[in-house]
């Protein structure tokens, strides 16, 4: 019998979900001995039309990584859900849009100035990448941008979530064992919609520091703070994104004396990621007075980024005003 | 009148505490005081109910402006939840200035049971004030999304 076959793709990403599937050592092998590999661009050379010719429904699971950003990855959405039983968005990037969706608070054309225009590149000529270009051999193409980055599930049905930037790898060795149990028969698989791989509570309930309501008077950032090792680092004034993050990384960040940045995204119950965290920074702030809270929230220098350094273009509004006006 | 010559109705999503902002647009109708109908007065029981997701949500889905108010400070019924309202109120500010969404979409206003024709008049001048900047037209998750900025290639 021929083994279920297995794709990964990477969209608008980094890459640093395929090195976190790597990451897992020799576990590696229990994917090879259950798995034929069907697709998987950054690991073995695959044409868009051998899977075009792949019958429907005939890749069991599939592991999308990365968000929306282009015409391409739109392509390749639809394509590789019609090719798929399984489809999870893997990873930040497909779950929320991580960083890449940060160019959600810019317009397309900013962006494109910034990546050819800006004095670090070298293209006296100006040149902007065209979508199309006539050769004498013919005509030559590459994506188109869209005006926004979108989720995975923006544009395809999806089955599972696993978020991380990138998933931890003790988390992706789980979920392997787990889908392997279930081709065995021995287990079955969560509901669809379900988020995999991560706890169902939050960072601060993993978090090892102390907590013992206090208030601050003012935000200070990491780098320019001695933070005492045990306590709670948003209780020192420190940005800390523990409340509104969903749980799964054993709080890796906070233990170590770092932030917790929110890459695992929202918390199990959490409609829109950094409307819960303005809930809890306005917690911790101790005055009653609007002149003063405006002087303390002036030490949180770019709100929008602490709150959705990940999870804008997974949030209600998704992108800002100069994004949609393009 | 036809549609282009219409002037702009803004939708106001006005979020109220049961016990003060509440009463007074109650006591501003009992006193057969007219204010402007584009606001549609949402109750809660404290302004310290209001979650940033609301405001989001309502700006996503289409309104305009959002309107926050609750017992003076000092007067909450849940002696100090308001006080939270304010806090959040200043920081969500913030983050939609730079989500690109004027200030002045976004009004916190303090309202006893008895000012009836306080809230009524600082909801019509709320109104005028988002008449002036002009309708929000928040990209629906429809839009932005099918059509690439420049013309379309196979890939």
């Amino acid at each position: 019998m021929s083994k279920p076959k297995f794709a990964m793709y990477w969209a608008a990403s980094c890459g640093g979900c395929e090195i976190a599937v790597l990451n897992i050592h020799e576990k590696i092998l229990d994917v090879d001995a259950n798995f034929d590999v069907a697709f998987w661009p950054v690991a073995m050379d695959a044409k868009y039309k051998d899977v075009e010719a792949m019958e429907d429904g005939s890749i069991l699971l599939t592991l999308w990584n990365g968000g929306i950003r282009n015409d391409e990855n739109e392509h390749i959405a639809h394509l590789l859900r019609k090719k798929s039983k399984i489809l999870v968005a893997f990873g930040s990037c497909a779950c929320e849009g991580c960083i890449p969706g940060l160019a959600n608070f810019s317009p397309v054309n900013e962006i494109v100035d910034t990546a050819f225009s800006t004095i670090t590149t070298d293209n006296p000529d100006n040149i902007r990448p065209q979508s199309s270009f006539a050769m004498p051999e013919g005509n030559i193409t590459i994506p188109t941008l869209y005006p926004v980055l979108r989720t995975l599930d923006q544009v395809e049905d999806v089955d599972y979530y696993m978020p991380g930037c990138p998933p931890e790898s003790h988390q992706i060795a789980a979920v392997i064992d787990l889908v392997i149990q279930v081709l065995q028969g021995k287990a079955e698989l969560p509901p669809k919609g379900a988020t995999i791989g991560a706890g169902n509570s939050t960072v601060c309930d993993e978090c090892p520091r102390k907590r013992n309501v206090k208030t601050i008077k003012e935000f200070g950032r990491i780098q320019l703070t001695h933070a005492d090792p045990e306590l709670c680092l948003l209780e020192q004034g420190i940005p800390c994104n523990g409340p509104a993050t969903r749980s799964g990384c054993n709080a890796r960040c906070a233990t170590v004396g770092a932030q917790c940045i929110g890459c695992y995204g929202p918390a199990e119950g959490v409609v829109d990621y950094g409307a819960r965290l303005i809930s809890a920074f306005a917690s911790v702030i101790d005055s009653n007075k609007p002149d003063e809270i405006d002087k303390i929230l002036d030490g949180l220098v770019d709100p929008a980024g602490q709150f959705y350094r990940f999870n804008l273009a997974g949030s209600l509004l998704r992108s800002s005003k100069s994004a949609q006006k393009g | 009148m036809t549609e282009e010559t219409k002037p702009f109705e803004p939708v106001i999503i006005g979020f109220t505490c049961n016990w003060c902002s509440y009463r007074a647009a109650d006591m501003a109708g009992t006193a057969r005081i007219k204010y402007a109908p584009n606001i549609r007065l949402i109750r809660l029981m404290c302004s310290g109910r209001l979650d940033p997701t609301f405001v989001f949500k309502a700006f996503a889905g289409g309104a305009d402006a959002v309107l926050i108010s609750g017992c003076h400070p000092g007067d909450c019924h849940y002696v100090e939840q308001n006080y939270k309202a304010m806090r959040r109120f200043h920081l969500l500010k913030r983050v939609l200035v730079q989500m690109g969404i004027e200030p002045g979409r976004l009004k916190l206003l303090w309202a006893s049971a008895a000012e009836g024709a306080i809230f009524a008049a600082e909801i019509n001048k709320f109104v005028e004030e988002v008449r002036a900047l002009g309708p929000l037209n928040w990209a629906k998750p429809g839009e932005l999304v099918s059509t690439p900025i420049m013309e379309e290639v196979t890939a």
